[in-house]
């Protein structure tokens, strides 16, 4: 027995002797690990400590850097931790730290021994167990242990007392109830002159603030001393950390701590300390003018700074401090704008933020304008940051500071046409959202959308593809807007279309039925108006409006033809546009009509081609085309496609089957009553259907629909999970027609018909049904909110703005707009746009959470004695002692430092108060049957109490009232004196 | 409060990874895997600062240095200061420095356990403890005397010196 131990230890690899084993192994790491596993695992079954330590360590060394299992040899960590030795200690406590969690079920075996080390005379064996359970610590630990940690905050041995104050953040957050047995313990350290100690604890109330800040505001004396005392930057930095949480907690506390930290900021050398400083500045002393210009002056130096470290953390301090002090930003605006083509990624993003934020209503389309060229010269990556960043900031706030939709709409456009661009999704729900909101987008939303359709070179960019879909509902959606609807239906029915995904092309489909009844309908207009069988229905100046029109337009349409935009249009249809909205509020199935009469003559007479598409043959080509084109996908895989393939078929035959008897051309205008008639109800109703108008839906717009009787509605969804996790939602967005004041209920005729002859139609099938069957409303995605008839101010008055751009060109522009912000006059009027009642965003339950929810910070504040001191600080009895601290402190001679002052006061007060503090003594002796350590405490306050005298005395009685869970816990408000 | 401490060679081996709170072995080697295809894209001479939340959730912090054939990497919440943080870097390998001469991606590579004493004298709990490299080494070289001293007996295994004693 005894031999084949020495022989094991003898011939044992150590962990030396497996790294170079491993760094030397022919076989391939992951054999090389496989066989040392199995080496270890027979090695660590050895009754020799040294032996098993060592299979141990190598165990995980492979754990840690090679993600071998080792939680098979939990059991042998426990043995390893219980050795004497201490080098095989550490190995042990190690692996246990390195390779234990709470659902080691060996846990329950280590109490003891951490309890044994902890006590432990040796402080590295101490801070062996400290370290340990830190990591590993449990519920059951952290209460059994509570007490040697305990101890261990007031030991003499600075090296163990200084783990022990940072284990205790550990054991608060697993087990709220040791702040009773430890807090106070912890305050005092918070006096230690030992700087180590001092880093400790002051890092323990860091991040205890971090989760409840108002609990510590009791402590502020405290903080407020070492701030001014210390000159350790570590601490230092961590300090201010506090007091930029609790500041805006106390106005009268940041008062009192701008100086200092102005001071600080002055004075430092260390730049982590300057810009901990002007963080603490920007983010909680944002109304102290002096304390910023300071901050500004050290972040322009930040800015400027060769380290590229310090220019990144410049921006972004400039970022935190934009909403509130613009102005800082604008001074700094040449450093943001160059940090814009910075080499660094991070700077470049930075600055991007930055710009952004500067944006207003006034510089938008300046600052995009830039940002649009800078995208196109950057590197994908940044390109598409540039993008996304421009794409959510104009659309806040339902675009808020968008006052040109024409503008942006062309900004949408050009930006799909930037090669790197990745953004299609977003680019497709604003094309679609502008459409419903903004009526006077329309246009050139439909300009824009047949732009992007004719170019064939788009179809094969899979980023477009979605952009694309939006153009094409747009221009089916809005076809009455479109210059020459026979263009958009060409580009639609083009061949390259066959390389979209079946989900768009269904949509494509859909756009192209829009169109064609559009098409026909003018068409058979067009030839009852040149009977002028119609005429009666025109308002007499509009023909002449458009013939003028005719004549002087038709020779530089016919030049421009197939250029993006062209004003002569512009002008052409703003008349219209003026009395369409007008006329808006009242959609009737008279004005639709009306309107489209308008358009066939608007558009037929300016372009000659479009004169020949009226004709009987170029109808039954388009008819023919879209049975060519659409044909083959009668076969289509794709359910969707396949559907609204068919439907728009049968329809084409239906109608050609019509024509081909009846040529309209050739009947006399007395037969176009009777033959006619049934292809234009059809097209009637066709059209009717298509042109409800669409709009915004509220998120919560499902809570209005009721639940019909005995319809049971599962509570709980969670199963579906289960069934269908692996379906990705479909992100497109469902539309509703028009808007509750709209309240278009489809009539009975026209519905009947559409059932008839619509019947067969896909995702108009699913509107109209959707129109019959709840009238007003659909789920929407994200996107939607409730029309409504408040409309936003044209001009936000929150909104400031500044600009930027590249370079001196930047400059300029800023300073215009800067100009422009003086005026704030607007010389276009701010289109409307659509906006909810019940908000633009879905309701966000957000449970702030209540100080007291947290059973942590209840503890603390009960502990602190603050349960009343939040509140305290506007109470009346605070008033009546504050009334009083202020006397005292104009008669008092001697201090310099108010706050300790302050604080004799608040005792002086309590001491005014003996009802109070009797029952406060009450209460803690209540308390003090509730735990043992307790009464030690309450002696060891009331002694000290005893001892003090005068301002010291004050001071040190309240700081412990405040903070020990003994210590006669004030009822009178823990008024906040040193706030003054 | 620190949330992982990671040391990798620029071919992306971990030679040292801790993690303060607890995650599985293979998550952190995710994790680690992660971070290094994010720190080899770096070209030089930019800043030091990473995006971690992606990796390591929201309010994640990342700052690195490349030291010869190593990245030391730490991440952070917003309770830590980032330049602070560099700082702390700096420490960590300076205590490096003075323990091993002149410390090489070897050095660390054969010291697993004692770059762990090390790095254990520094951060506690995701706490910065000490901040001087003076005082840790103190440490360390007090901890290399008790190892050394404990294990001395070991020479003679404890089996035979039993035997010996009969």
């Amino acid at each position: 027995m005894a031999g084949s131990s020495i022989m094991e230890n003898l011939f044992q690899r150590t962990l030396d002797d497996l790294i170079k084993g491993m760094r030397l192994q022919l076989i391939g790491e992951s054999a090389f690990i496989s066989k040392a596993t199995a080496e270890i695992r027979r090695e660590i079954k050895s009754t020799d400590h040294h032996t098993k330590s060592t299979a141990l360590q190598k165990l995980s060394y492979l754990s840690a850097l090679h993600a071998v299992d080792m939680s098979w040899a939990s059991f042998h960590v426990v043995e390893v931790m219980s050795s004497p030795r201490f080098a095989h200690k550490r190995i042990g406590y190690h692996a246990a730290s390195h390779s234990f969690n709470h659902h080691t079920p060996v846990l329950l075996l280590i109490t003891n021994q951490l309890r044994k080390d902890l006590s432990s005379h040796n402080e590295f064996e101490v801070s062996l167990a400290l370290n340990c359970l830190s990591r590993i610590a449990t519920l059951d630990l952290a209460r059994d242990l509570t007490p040697e940690v305990f101890k261990l905050l007031s030991t003499a041995r600075v090296f163990v007392r200084k783990k022990a104050i940072a284990l205790v953040l550990r054991l608060f957050d697993i087990y709220p109830d040791s702040v009773r047995v430890c807090f106070k313990r912890l305050v005092e350290n918070l006096e230690s002159s030992d700087p180590q100690i001092l880093t400790a604890v002051i890092g323990v109330f860091c991040e205890l603030s971090n989760k409840d800040p108002r609990s510590y505001l009791p402590l502020a004396p405290e903080f407020y001393r070492i701030l001014v005392d210390s000159r350790n930057n570590w601490v230092l930095i961590k300090v201010l950390k506090i007091f930029a949480r609790l500041a805006p907690l106390e106005p009268r506390l940041a008062k009192r701590i701008v100086e200092p930290v102005c001071e600080h900021m002055r004075r430092s050398g260390a730049k982590s300390l300057i810009v901990e400083c002007v963080r603490t500045v920007m983010a909680s002393l944002g109304d102290y003018e002096s304390a910023v210009k300071l901050a500004v002056s050290k972040v322009r130096e930040l800015l400027v700074d060769e380290d590229p470290n310090l220019r990144y953390l410049g921006l972004q301090v400039l970022l935190v401090a934009a909403p509130k002090h613009l102005w800082a930003v604008l001074e700094n605006k040449e450093a943001v704008i160059k940090s814009l083509s910075d080499e660094d990624f991070n700077i470049k993003i930075e600055s991007l933020r930055l710009l952004m934020a500067m944006v207003s209503e006034s510089n938008v389309a300046e600052i995009s304008r830039v940002l649009l060229n800078y995208a196109l010269k950057s590197d994908p990556e940044f390109c598409n940051e540039i993008l996304g960043s421009v794409l959510s900031t104009c659309r806040r706030n339902v675009y808020e500071i968008v006052v040109d939709f024409d503008w942006y709409v062309s900004l949408l456009g050009e930006m799909s046409t930037i090669p790197n661009c990745q953004k299609g999704e977003e680019i497709e729900t604003q094309l679609i959202d502008i459409g419903m909101r903004v009526k006077d987008a329309r246009l050139q939303l439909v300009r824009v959308g047949r732009d992007l359709l004719i170019d064939p070179a788009l179809l094969g960019n899979e980023h477009l593809h979605r952009i694309l879909c939006a153009a094409a509902w747009v221009a089916g959606e809005y076809v009455e807007f479109a210059s020459n609807p026979f263009e958009v239906i060409d580009a639609i029915l083009q061949p390259r279309t066959s390389l979209l995904p079946p989900s768009i092309r269904a949509v494509y489909i859909n756009s192209a039925l829009k169109i064609l009844m559009f098409y026909l309908d003018g068409y058979l207009l067009h030839n009852e108006g040149s009977s002028s069988s119609y005429s009666g229905n025109l308002v007499g100046g509009q023909p002449g409006l458009f013939t003028v029109k005719k004549h002087t337009e038709a020779p530089k349409l016919a030049t421009q033809e197939g250029s993006n935009s062209n004003l002569e249009q512009d002008e052409d249809f703003n008349p219209r546009n003026a009395t369409e909205s007008s006329e808006s509020e009242d959609l009737s199935v008279e004005n639709v009509t009306d309107r489209d009469v308008r358009h066939g003559q608007a558009f037929t007479p300016p372009n000659t081609l479009a004169k020949k598409n009226f004709t009987h043959e170029s109808v039954v080509s388009l008819l023919n085309r879209i049975e060519v084109i659409f044909g083959p996908l009668t076969a289509n895989q794709d359910v969707e496609v396949l559907e609204r393939a068919r439907n728009i078929l049968a329809f084409v035959q239906l109608f050609k089957g019509e024509m081909i008897d009846n040529p309209v051309q050739n009947v006399g205008i007395m037969d176009v009553d009777k033959k006619d008639t049934r292809v234009s109800a059809i097209i009637k109703s066709m059209r009717d259907a298509f042109t409800m108008e669409l709009g915004p839906i509220s998120t919560n717009a499902q809570g209005r629909v009721s639940v019909p009787d005995g319809l049971v509605l599962k509570e709980n969804l969670d199963d579906l999970q289960a069934i269908c996790g692996d379906i990705e939602l479909p992100s497109s967005s469902l539309f509703c027609i028009g808007g509750p004041h709209l309240t278009t209920t489809s009539d009975g005729s026209s519905s009947n018909l559409q059932n008839e002859e619509q019947g067969p139609l896909n995702e108009s099938t699913s509107l109209i049904e959707h129109r019959k069957r709840h009238g007003l409303y659909y789920l929407s995605s994200e996107k939607s909110e409730i029309v409504s008839d408040v409309y936003p101010p044209a001009n936000d008055p929150k909104a400031n703005n500044n600009i930027n751009d590249e370079a001196a060109e930047l400059a300029k522009l800023t300073e215009q707009s800067l100009l422009l912000k003086k005026k704030t006059n607007q010389t276009k009027p701010r289109p409307v746009v659509v906006k909810l009642d019940d908000g633009d965003v879905a309701p966000i339950s957000v449970k702030m959470p209540e100080p007291g929810d947290d059973p942590l910070s209840g503890t603390i504040k009960e502990v602190l004695g603050s349960e009343t001191m939040p509140s305290s600080s506007r109470s009346k009895p605070s008033d009546k002692s504050s009334r009083k601290r202020r006397e005292k402190k104009k008669s008092s001679t001697d201090v310099p430092s108010e706050m300790k002052e302050n604080l004799g006061d608040a005792e002086k007060h309590d001491l005014e108060n003996p009802n109070l503090s009797s029952k406060n003594h009450g209460h803690s002796k209540e308390r003090r049957q509730r735990g043992k350590e307790k009464i030690v405490e309450g002696e060891e306050h009331d002694q000290k109490g005893k001892k003090k005298s005068s301002h010291r005395h004050g001071r040190r009685k309240t700081h412990q009232r405040a903070n020990s869970p003994l210590n006669v816990v004030s009822q009178t408000p823990v008024i906040p004196d040193f706030l003054l | 409060m620190i949330k992982a401490v990671i040391v990798m060679n620029t071919q992306g081996k971990p030679r040292l990874s801790k993690f303060y709170d607890f995650l599985p072995v293979e998550k952190q080697h995710e994790a680690i895997r992660n971070v290094f295809t994010v720190l080899c894209s770096r070209p030089e001479h930019v800043s030091n600062f990473v995006d971690a939340e992606s990796f390591f959730g929201p309010d994640s912090r990342l700052v690195y240095k490349h030291f010869a054939t190593l990245y030391f990497v730490f991440i952070f919440d917003s309770s830590e200061n980032e330049l602070a943080m560099l700082d702390l870097i700096q420490v960590f390998v300076e205590t490096l420095d003075k323990c091993f001469r002149n410390v090489c991606e070897l050095d660390v590579v054969f010291n697993y356990s004692k770059m762990h004493t090390i790095l254990d004298e520094i951060i506690f709990g995701g706490q910065v403890l000490e901040t001087s490299s003076s005082e840790v080494m103190k440490a360390i070289e007090e901890i290399s005397r008790l190892e050394a001293s404990s294990n001395a007996i070991n020479l003679v295994p404890k089996s035979v010196s039993g035997w010996r004693s009969r």
